[in-house]
């Protein structure tokens, strides 16, 4: 488990010390993706098998220690992160020698010190670790946002950083504190650890220090930074700013849902009718500003933001098959946006074309990234037999359980504006009225991982059980 | 050997003042320096014995002359003091290996005998402050400190002659505060008769009704320690003297200046006139509170546009000693602990600070400003890495002692409800990324490429001493709590209300 930990910071040092040596220095990303990705599926059998997984190393203070607690939750985190983690390397080599970026190596080591941030997050044992966690995330990704140190990278590199340092210093720690000071205990235990010991009266408040704070989330208005990230090359919008930044944000904000407050206190107190309100916003809001965007990048920016919403609201819920759809779409949103990104990338890398207005007739030059593209989108639209129906699936049930019949419809609207923004693209490439002149370089080495997790979509469809087995484990 | 650890209180004072005279005659750089650290040395192991006799014996209180207080001065090592002793200790022995180099590079090697003179007698002076037990005698360190600090900070002269404007602008303002707390003292004695602190606590029951004679010779006395630890608005002294001064004498400054008069501003707040609660509360809730949240928020947007970091610096000090009068103006146990708590823990991160920006200002031979900075962190990796553990324990991030501040600010808040200053505060700590944070751009992400310089592991040393303890007292904080913990507790005994 420790190897876990460690293994990115391994790749990361590597990386350093072959710097020289391209070759070798690209393969340390490879190579610690398997073995982070083979460390993340053992333990994810093993949880199931009923094993636990602590590491308690040194005491910070009274009831905080530096403990690293394995939750279902965290492992299927780190399973999704590692396993992306490989292809997203496998990527990179391709992406950053097509785009002929410079500074490859500082590019590297810091993509492998956020893997390791991400990795960390997933499997702390409180509060206080999964923040320092976040916030290292939050520094490490911060030369990714800006690699290309021009004035808009920086200027973005600036709005990503005040806003997600700025929120977790303001709202997100001192509402740790706050718990700690009630409870004297940060631990995720399951059934969390408030109960009879917050005064329920300041449980919404809470409850928006933490949803605010977590500005990794990107609920409106807290969302801005996501957009901005977007000038970052695309293998960073792909693994960080569609899995493991973004998810790690969500994540944090479950965690604390099913590990510290306790679904049930949730349920009983009400603290969160509010926010399955504003979650339901920015879900709508989000796919209508996604709509108008021609920037690809963008337009998959603001579809994120949209679909973090609906792991949000299915937290806000509370109700066992809410949570469920909510832990479930983890899996499948990063499964089927980091698809969609690579897609995005592979076309600026071989055609060198970022709007969609522009992408007419590109399908019948580029075939295979816009047959993974569309089914990444049929996945995160949510048409079986594609992984992303069971989220959706379980999130409309979880509302009717919670008698909000109107999330119901709205989930049902989102999926139509989905289909509108996610599949327009493919239907300009593939109109024959409006072929360019357009060249293409061939990078063979982006457009496989899509393949990969396109059909990765389709299939994990029927293996499903495999995943609810342990989200039953969150559940319960 | 017995006689000699006998008298280690007064020693700690006395050796450096001492020594000083001799050093000043020493016209080698080298030799002179070798005299200060064996000097510091023992003066370290003084005050490990110190703290041994105070773990077994409890609270000393020593005798000038083996005159009995009220008549004699006296020196007293209690728990208020003691973990600032230790401190004061450790830290001016790691300037001071610090300072040879940066001493070499911006002082006249004619003059550098002179400048450890003064840097001992700075160094004899302010360990006087932190131990005396005497208002008058207090005074008397005061102005021996204002004195070095000033000949000191006129050395900078050497690179920049705005030293010299600044140095004379601290003269002034020194001199209006010391004058304040004397005048203070004339009227606490004309009223008692005593100027031993224990005694003037006897004495002032007497007066336990209070008389305006008294409470004007407090308000002297406080106002006079505010302007000399620069709490705001008296604070204008202290930007241009930290920023101006030779980089090895700000570090000295920043770290332990302020802090050792604050402890003696506690002591007089909560030890000599506690029993005078209506006033202390008047005091605190009303000047000392308000006057710390300005301090705070105005030190950090001030900070914010400054181009020169040494600036940048010395405006976040205004800042941050207003998080610790903020912490001292809370009327109980955790709001004192968290003072002390902040005390040491920006002690550290500060001189931390102001050692890695001196040595870039060595390296640049000229200021050192966001600009010229740029790229900086290639250069020279091994400073800027200390400088941003330094900088990411400012901001308080977890793992590193500033988070621990935080921790124990926030909890003293919590306790006594004072829940719009703790978002005041949150949101002051998210401000203050801003201004370290452009640093940090300068000094990492630049497009300007350069290689890395061989570095002085003279310099980096001490540096990256600091930077350690930055993270080591951030995971393991007992001691430091511990610490604070016990001079809360010896200071506010019962407590008032």
């Amino acid at each position: 488990m420790i190897l876990g930990i460690l293994t990115p910071l391994f790749a990361a040092f590597g990386s350093y010390c072959f710097k020289n040596n391209v070759n070798v220095r690209d393969s340390f990303g490879v190579l610690g993706g398997i073995v982070t990705f083979l460390i993340s599926l053992k333990i994810f059998n093993g949880l199931q098998a009923d094993e636990q997984y602590v590491l308690n190393l040194f005491t910070l203070f009274d009831g905080v220690d530096f403990l690293f607690n394995i939750t279902p939750l965290g492992s299927i985190f780190s399973l999704v992160a590692s396993s992306l983690w490989i292809l997203a390397s496998i990527y990179t080599v391709g992406y950053m020698r097509g785009a002929a970026e410079e500074n490859q190596t500082r590019f590297v080591i810091f993509y492998s010190i956020a893997i390791h941030a991400a990795l960390a997050i997933a499997w702390s044992g409180n509060l206080l670790m999964l923040f320092i966690f976040y916030e290292i995330l939050t520094f490490s990704t911060f030369p990714l946002v800006g690699h290309k140190q021009n004035s808009e990278s920086q200027a973005a590199g600036r709005v990503y950083l005040s806003i997600l340092v700025g929120t977790s210093l303001v709202l997100f720690l001192p509402a740790i504190f706050w718990i700690w000071f009630e409870t004297g205990s940060l631990n995720f235990t399951s059934g969390g650890i408030l109960d009879g010991k917050f005064p329920t009266e300041h449980l919404m408040f809470l409850i928006a220090m933490l949803v605010f704070g977590i500005g990794k989330a990107a609920i409106m208005p807290i969302h801005r930074w996501l957009p901005a990230a977007m000038v970052a090359p695309t293998p960073v919008s792909a693994l960080l700013h569609a899995v493991a930044v973004v998810k790690a944000g969500v994540f944090s904000f479950l965690m604390v849902v099913v590990y510290i407050i306790g679904p049930d206190y949730l349920l009983q107190s009400k603290a969160s009718n509010w926010l399955v309100w504003l979650s339901s916003f920015t879900i709508l809001t989000a796919s209508i500003i996604a709509i108008s965007k021609d920037d690809l990048k963008a337009r998959l920016a603001y579809s994120t933001i949209s679909q973090l919403s609906y792991i949000i609201l299915g937290a806000a819920l509370a109700t066992t098959f809410a949570l469920k759809g909510a832990s479930f779409h983890i899996i499948t949103h990063a499964i089927g946006k980091i698809t969609l990104f690579f897609c995005a990338g592979a076309i600026y890398v071989t055609a060198h074309v970022k709007k969609i207005s522009e992408l007419g007739g590109l399908g019948f030059k580029t075939p295979m990234i816009f047959f993974a593209y569309t089914l990444g989108a049929l996945s995160i639209i949510g048409v079986p037999p594609f992984i992303g129906s069971w989220s959706k699936l379980f999130l409309v049930i979880g509302s009717l359980e919670a008698d909000f019949l109107f999330v119901a419809i709205l989930l049902g609207i989102s999926s139509l504006l989905n289909i509108y923004y996610l599949l327009q693209p493919v239907f300009i490439a593939f109109n024959k009225k409006n072929i360019k002149n357009i060249k293409i370089t061939n990078a063979p080495l982006t457009i496989w991982p899509p393949m990969i997790t396109g059909v990765g979509c389709l299939l994990l469809f029927f293996f499903s059980n495999y995943f609810l087995n342990i989200i039953n484990g969150v559940v319960a | 050997m017995n006689i000699f650890l006998d008298d280690a209180p007064a020693l700690v004072v006395v050796l450096p003042l001492l020594v000083a005279a001799i050093v000043a005659f020493i016209p080698s750089p080298r030799l002179a320096w070798f005299i200060t650290i064996v000097t510091l040395v023992i003066h370290v192991l003084l005050s490990i014995e110190l703290l041994t006799s105070f773990s077994s014996f409890g609270a000393i209180i020593y005798e000038f002359g083996n005159w009995p207080p009220p008549w004699g001065i006296s020196f007293k090592l209690d728990g208020v003091n003691i973990g600032l002793q230790i401190l004061f200790s450790a830290f001016v022995l790691i300037a001071t290996i610090y300072a040879r180099k940066i001493f070499l590079s911006e002082i006249e090697p004619e003059d550098s005998g002179k400048a450890y003179s003064l840097w001992l007698l700075a160094i004899g002076s302010l360990n006087g402050i932190i131990l005396t037990n005497d208002i008058f005698n207090l005074f008397v360190f005061l102005e021996i400190s204002a004195l070095s600090s000033i000949s000191l900070i006129s050395l900078g002269a050497g690179t920049n002659r705005k030293a010299l404007l600044a140095a004379f602008n601290y003269l002034i303002i020194g001199a209006i505060g010391a004058t304040f707390y004397v005048i203070g003292v004339g009227f606490a004695y004309a009223m008692t008769g005593t100027l031993n602190m224990n005694d003037l606590i006897i004495q002032l029951t007497q007066y336990s009704e209070g008389q305006l004679a008294i409470f004007a010779g407090m308000s002297f006395m406080l106002i006079g320690l505010m302007v000399k630890s620069a709490v705001f608005p008296l604070h204008l002294w202290l930007p241009p003297a930290y920023s101006y001064a030779p980089s090895a004498v700000s570090t000295l400054f920043a770290a332990l200046a302020t802090k050792a008069i604050l402890i003696f501003f506690v002591r007089i707040l909560y030890e000599v006139f506690s029993i005078y609660n209506d006033y202390l509360i008047l005091f605190l809730d009303y000047i000392l509170l308000p006057l710390s949240l300005i301090a705070i928020f105005v030190g950090t947007i001030i900070a914010i546009y400054q181009d020169d970091i040494k600036k940048l610096l010395a405006y976040s000090s205004i800042a941050q000693i207003g998080y610790i009068t903020l912490a001292f103006s809370i009327k109980d146990n955790s709001g004192v602990l968290a003072g002390f708590v902040h005390i040491f823990n920006h002690a550290l991160i500060k001189g931390g600070l102001f050692m890695a920006v001196g040595y870039l200002a060595i390296s640049l031979k000229d200021r050192v400003t966001l600009q010229s900075i740029e790229g900086y962190g290639q250069k020279f990796p091994i400073t800027s890495y200390a400088l941003l553990i330094c900088g990411l324990s400012l901001i308080g991030l977890p793992l590193t002692n500033g988070f621990i501040s935080k921790l124990y600010i926030f909890q003293a808040l919590y306790i006594n409800e004072m829940f719009l200053t703790i978002a005041l505060v949150a949101l002051s700590s998210a401000l203050a990324v801003i201004y370290f944070w452009k640093i940090v751009e300068k000094l990492f992400f630049s497009s300007k490429g350069y290689k890395a310089t061989s570095e002085d592991p003279a310099i980096y040393i001490p540096i990256w001493i600091i930077a350690i303890s930055i993270i080591y007292f951030g995971i393991f904080s007992s001691s430091i709590v511990d610490f604070s913990s016990i001079a809360s507790e010896s200071l506010i005994k019962g407590g008032i209300n």
